[in-house]
């Protein structure tokens, strides 16, 4: 059992953790019968997703990816030969080293995923509103229960 | 100029949805020839972006200006570097049935200023030029994560056009399809994450190039768990968003209860963009030898898509309302498609037929939803029964009507009988005898279902009892519809619908030779970035 | 309906903890995300950080990946938010006056009482400014430190939700009210693609910044870059402040966009 979890589980601990989260969220998604609960599920659904990807861009010893700043920078335009020196700087000075950073794709990917799990979830919140006013309920078992009785034929 | 139509054709419905939402609330009458001048420049650049694929090759274009190997400030661009679109043989003629598609419904859609939720219409129109939007985008980008972006543009403005002013039934649709929609997103997005761990690069070809890099490295990648889990997830997402049967639950329901423009858009392109990705996916990011000699997974998919064309047309029988019959059809037409892209004959007979499906389904699909549209609306059509005697009250509909069933059906000279024809071609070659029974089932149950119609509508045949008119405010205002034939703008879609669609089954060689042409199709060669 | 979320869980569960033990090592910099491929050259991402600086120069990489190389994708992102807006704008709105009049009790302030008017009022007086102001900071700077057009927007469009939580929504509808939102994140759309589509004009591809270097007369084109990735950010900042304050109003008042929460 030890020997698993040191060759298996602990290298690799976030990525069980974002199974696991997931898992959570399928569970909810699929068995909660309560529409917002549902919705709760999905939103867990989409974080483990993004757990998962800025996991891939860890690096060890690594700092967050800015790198520091040495060109004298837009206000070098009014002087020209003032620019061309900073120019020159900029060239002399080493390129920043890759290992150093950590890496910056996954961030902006979830900086993606984020912004459309948030407009997701809004949309999903509206729709379910707009279900409230219909049935008057959230509960799903009731919402099928009306559909059945054909309250609602169309 | 002619270098910037293939971003033309995304961009221009997206400005189009930006001028509808800045001036469309003060003034309606703003929305239709925006939509329509911007839908049209849509489908002059896919069409001009097709020619150019035809005589020049697989058309590349590279956002930002990070061209793959051009040099910047002394750096070398690496491919992956910016996002790249990417207009093929694959694509080309999907994007411009795309367009003509969206054209015709935004035609089609206009009588919605005249009905009910007319203060809605500014609404209706940035969604459906936005839908344009994602639905262009996601069938010409080449970059794994851009096509998760624009499918949720796409999803995003459907479950919105399925939820505006529907009835109770369309709204809980509504809510299913978001859930489902998520779903199948977030385990496509998962895929790619996993193909971004192995590969390091998101650029479609630049994933194909390291899986088949000739070196031990590119093996182990090739070979290694990651990949086929990035595969199963991908293509469990992507069988989501299409409605393949086990996982159709969320589309019948959400395709027939809400308004008809909104049908008419949805029901042709949503699935059949998603079979496009899929089948992007096989060949352009995994490759072909590997989806079909890595595993045998070929048997399965196969089975799986017997079992939703069989699934798809028992329940269509079942049905007695007309949109739920032709959404079940639709379900039915995805098996079609799924079983021929995995049938994996030599030939690529199997794969070649779904590619020439999706643009034969889309134009049969279109025609069929705009019929019913303009049955429901015009006649207060929801029961096939009320089809009663409808080719003397609308015989210019019904022609239309006509022209989509014998499509469906598998009559020539429609597309249809082409698209099944390599299909059985496909399953014949590749010895999958039970597609062929399944598709040769299929077409018969199509066949009952459309001369059922037939008769109905020709010779009449009277309810038992009074099927009133009681439960038709879908479109129209309830009770009493005298049926009438439509305005031409209603009718010309359709007939042009129709019209296209016995030229695509009459264009059959010359289409069918270009969609083979792609790379990686046929030769088993990877497929370079020039 | 249990035991089919309890048969999914179990198989998507264990497809994924499949996969797992194929992983690399949490934290290796020379995973294939990371490092690159062996023998396929520098990876994306190694790119983007030791190339970053010569390119753009700017030192946030993110973000110059996000509003540049990646641009696209952002743009994209940003309609993503517009058409969730309209999407529920679309459902939930209620366009026609067809209520019963205002329920006038829900405003008497004898009933929760102006001292707590006071309180909350006094301090979203003082809160609300700074926030706003660190919000234009956080869009500003976020070339140089973590922020951007998303997160700023965000802080933005938070501070109109403040200002509708503590009095009520007419009020914060009266200092940005329907049309003005909606115009707004429209407008942050068209300045985004508007930077691309300038790039059009130049005669190069579209959302190629470096074509702008003669608008913006910078020196060399990596400047240019940098002064239109702040342009497309305050364009994202639009869209996302507006769609934000857009959705809290219509989930808050079932579309009527009055006596919300």
């Amino acid at each position: 059992m030890r020997e698993f979890i040191e060759n298996f589980v602990q290298p690799h601990f976030n990525y069980w953790a974002y199974v696991i989260i997931m898992m959570i969220g399928l569970w909810a998604l699929i068995a909660k019968r309560n529409l917002i609960k549902k919705l709760i599920g999905m939103s867990i659904f989409q974080t483990a997703i993004i757990l998962f990807y800025v996991s891939l861009g860890v690096k060890d010893g690594a700092t967050i990816p800015i790198a520091p700043h040495h060109v004298a920078g837009d206000h070098a335009d009014a002087h020209d030969s003032e620019h061309a020196e900073s120019h020159d700087d900029h060239k002399a000075h080493p390129k920043p080293v890759a290992d150093d950073y950590s890496n910056p794709l996954p961030h902006v990917l979830m900086l993606t995923a984020i912004v459309v799990g948030v407009a997701t979830l809004g949309v999903a919140l509206a729709v379910s509103q707009s279900l409230f006013k219909d049935f008057g309920t959230l509960e799903e078992d009731e919402i099928l229960e009306q559909i059945k009785s054909g309250d609602y034929y169309d | 100029m002619i270098d910037q139509f293939p971003v033309i054709i995304v961009l221009s419905p997206m400005f189009g949805a930006l001028l509808v939402g800045l001036f469309g609330a003060r003034n309606h009458s703003v929305c239709f020839p925006v939509a329509i001048g911007a839908l049209t420049i849509s489908l002059i650049g896919a069409v001009v972006t097709a020619k150019r694929v035809f005589t020049t090759g697989p058309v590349d274009y590279f956002l930002g200006g990070w061209d793959a190997g051009k040099i910047v400030e002394g750096v070398e661009i690496p491919l992956g570097f910016g996002i790249q679109l990417r207009v093929d043989h694959l694509n080309a003629l999907l994007l411009v049935v795309i367009a003509i598609a969206v054209l015709l419904v935004s035609i089609f859609a206009i009588r919605r200023q005249s009905e009910q939720d007319t203060e809605k219409t500014h609404y209706f129109y940035a969604l459906f030029l936005m839908l344009s939007t994602g639905l262009f985008g996601m069938t010409i980008t080449a970059d794994a994560f851009n096509l998760f972006v624009l499918v949720e543009v796409s999803s995003l403005t459907s479950y919105g056009l399925i939820a505006m002013g529907s009835s109770p039934r369309g709204t809980h649709a509504a809510f299913n399809y978001v859930i489902m929609g998520t779903v199948g997103a977030s385990f496509y997005l998962l895929g790619v994450g996993y193909l971004y761990m192995k590969t390091g690069t998101l650029n479609m070809i630049a994933i194909h190039d390291i899986l088949h890099m000739n070196n031990e490295v590119g093996n182990a990648i090739f070979d290694s768990r990651s990949i086929t889990v990035a595969f199963i997830l991908i293509l469990i997402g992507m069988w989501i968003k299409m409605a393949f049967f086990p996982l159709h639950g969320w589309l019948p329901n959400a395709y027939s209860y809400c308004p008809s423009s909104t049908s008419c858009v949805l029901a042709p392109l949503m699935t059949k963009v998603s079979v496009y990705v899929m089948i992007r996916m096989m060949v352009t990011v995994f490759g072909l030898d590997w989806v079909f000699q890595h595993f045998d997974w070929s048997n399965v998919v196969v089975w799986l898509a017997v079992i939703a064309i069989l699934a798809g047309s028992a329940f269509a029988l079942a049905q007695n309302q007309l949109k739920k019959m032709l959404c079940y059809l639709i379900v039915a037409e995805v098996g079609y498609m799924v079983g021929g892209a995995w049938v994996a004959d030599s030939g690529r007979w199997g794969l070649t037929g779904s590619l020439y499906h999706i643009l034969a389904d889309a134009l049969m699909t279109l025609c069929l939803f705009l019929t019913a549209g303009i049955l429901t609306r015009r006649a207060g059509v929801k029961n096939l029964t009320d089809l009663d005697g409808m080719f003397k009250k609308m015989p210019l509909t019904m022609t239309g009507f006509i022209v989509g069933a014998l499509g469906m059906i598998g009559v020539p000279p429609t597309c249809g009988f082409f698209s099944k024809f390599y299909l059985i071609r496909g399953g014949i070659d590749s010895g999958h005898w039970e597609f062929v029974v399944a598709l040769l089932i299929s077409s018969l149950v199509n066949a009952v279902l459309f001369f059922r119609i037939f008769e109905i509508a020709f010779f009449g045949k009277k309810p038992a009892e009074g099927h009133g008119h009681h439960h038709d405010e879908d479109d129209t205002a309830a009770d009493a519809i005298v049926p009438t034939e439509p305005g031409l703008r209603s009718l010309a879609p359709l007939w042009i619908t129709a019209a296209l669609i016995v030229a695509l089954g009459l264009m059959n060689g010359s289409v069918v030779e270009f969609i083979r042409q792609t790379p990686g199709l046929i030769l088993e060669s990877p497929v370079k970035a020039n | 309906m249990k035991w089919l979320a309890l048969i999914a869980v179990i198989a998507t569960g264990s497809l994924l903890i499949y996969a797992v033990s194929d992983f690399p090592d949490w934290g290796s910099a020379s995973s294939p995300a990371n490092g690159g491929v062996e023998g396929a050259g520098r990876s994306v991402s190694q790119t983007f950080i030791e190339e970053t600086d010569t390119l753009t120069h700017v030192p946030n990489i993110v973000t110059a990946v996000l509003a540049d190389y990646r641009g696209y994708d952002t743009m994209f992102e940003t309609v993503v938010i517009l058409a969730a807006g309209m999407a529920i704008f679309a459902i939930l709105r209620v366009l026609r006056d067809t209520e019963k009049p205002v329920d006038q009790s829900k405003h008497d302030p004898s009933i929760d009482g102006d001292h707590q008017r006071i309180i909350i009022g006094t301090t979203c007086r003082l809160l609300i400014p700074v926030i706003q102001l660190f919000a234009l900071y956080v869009v500003a700077h976020g070339h140089h430190s973590p922020g951007g057009g998303f997160q700023g927007g965000v802080i933005l469009g938070a501070s109109f939700i403040l200002l509708g939580l503590a009095t009520d929504l007419e009020t914060a509808i009266a200092r940005f009210s329907e049309k003005q939102f909606i115009g707004l994140a429209c407008v942050g759309i068209f300045i985004y693609a508007g930077f691309g589509v300038l790039g059009q004009f130049y005669g190069r591809g579209f959302l190629d910044y470096g074509a702008l270097q003669p608008i913006f007369m910078t020196d060399g084109e990596p400047m240019a870059r940098s002064h239109a990735m702040l342009g497309v950010e305050v364009g994202v900042a639009f869209t996302v402040t507006a769609i934000m304050f857009a959705i809290y109003a219509n989930l808050a008042s079932k579309g009527e966009l009055k006596n919300g929460l």
